[in-house]
């Protein structure tokens, strides 16, 4: 399945990426935000460091603030950012 | 209800006067500005930059409010938060809230700024003697907005 991803922050920063089109092959177990992060962590030091690292991340799935057990559909837009600071 | 994401600034008493003379039944309206300080955790502060989620913030916003107005009996809610490179003693944020009396506009106002800092996607980063750096979300944030899981109002 094809999904989009977000990174906004200072994990926009690290990874040096915004935005991204990922295609996740189909699997028995659902995609998750938790599979997803393990998923991209893989990628290399500062991606471990920044998603599954001490760092509190947070995740969004087409805009709805969502927890690390959610699940992923074809064609969501996912975005992880640290917890917000505005106001 | 209104929201705006902007990188403007914006007049808070035009604001406000709008909202008050939309109906004749308004009898408060409960405004909060947010301002940018020259000083946060003890460093100078000579510059704040804030990014957000567009699209998502909007929403957010907007889920916000629909949450106060089914909370409390108020009649109006506007929220304008800017974005972008702002100096110290520059205006963040404007939530102003009408209602009937003032008992219910007070609490709606307050329940929107709590929720506000803690769920929409909005992130500031400063710029201090020591260099630039993201801020850190703070606690105390999370522990104004859970008050609202025990406590009517």
């Amino acid at each position: 399945m094809k999904i989009k991803l977000f990174y906004f922050a200072r994990l926009k920063e690290s990874l040096k990426y915004s935005t991204e089109d990922l295609e996740l092959a189909d699997s028995n177990e659902p995609w998750t935000i938790l599979k997803l992060k393990a998923f991209l962590a893989k990628r290399g030091d500062v991606w471990g460091q920044m998603l599954m690292g001490k760092l509190k991340v947070r995740a969004a799935i087409n805009h709805e603030l969502v927890h690390d057990n959610a699940a992923i559909a074809d064609g969501d837009e996912v975005a992880f950012f640290p917890p917000v600071t505005g106001g | 209800m209104t929201v705006r994401v902007q990188t403007e600034d914006f007049d808070a008493g035009w604001e406000i006067n709008k909202l008050r003379k939309a109906r004749k039944d308004i009898g408060a309206v409960v405004s909060f500005i947010g301002l940018v300080r020259d000083i946060n955790e003890g460093d100078a502060v000579s510059q704040l930059t804030l990014e957000h989620y567009p699209g998502m913030t909007e929403k957010s916003l907007q889920a916000i409010i629909s949450q106060a107005q089914t909370r409390w009996n108020i009649i109006d809610v506007l929220i304008i938060h800017r974005v972008g490179t702002l100096q110290p003693c520059d205006q963040i944020v404007l939530v102003a809230v009408s209602g009937c009396h003032r008992a219910e506009a007070f609490s709606a106002c307050e329940f929107v700024m709590d929720f506000l800092k803690t769920e929409a996607p909005f992130w500031k980063k400063e710029v201090t003697p020591h260099g630039e750096h993201w801020v850190e979300a703070r606690e105390s944030d999370d522990d104004a907005k859970q008050r609202w899981n025990t406590n009517k109002n």
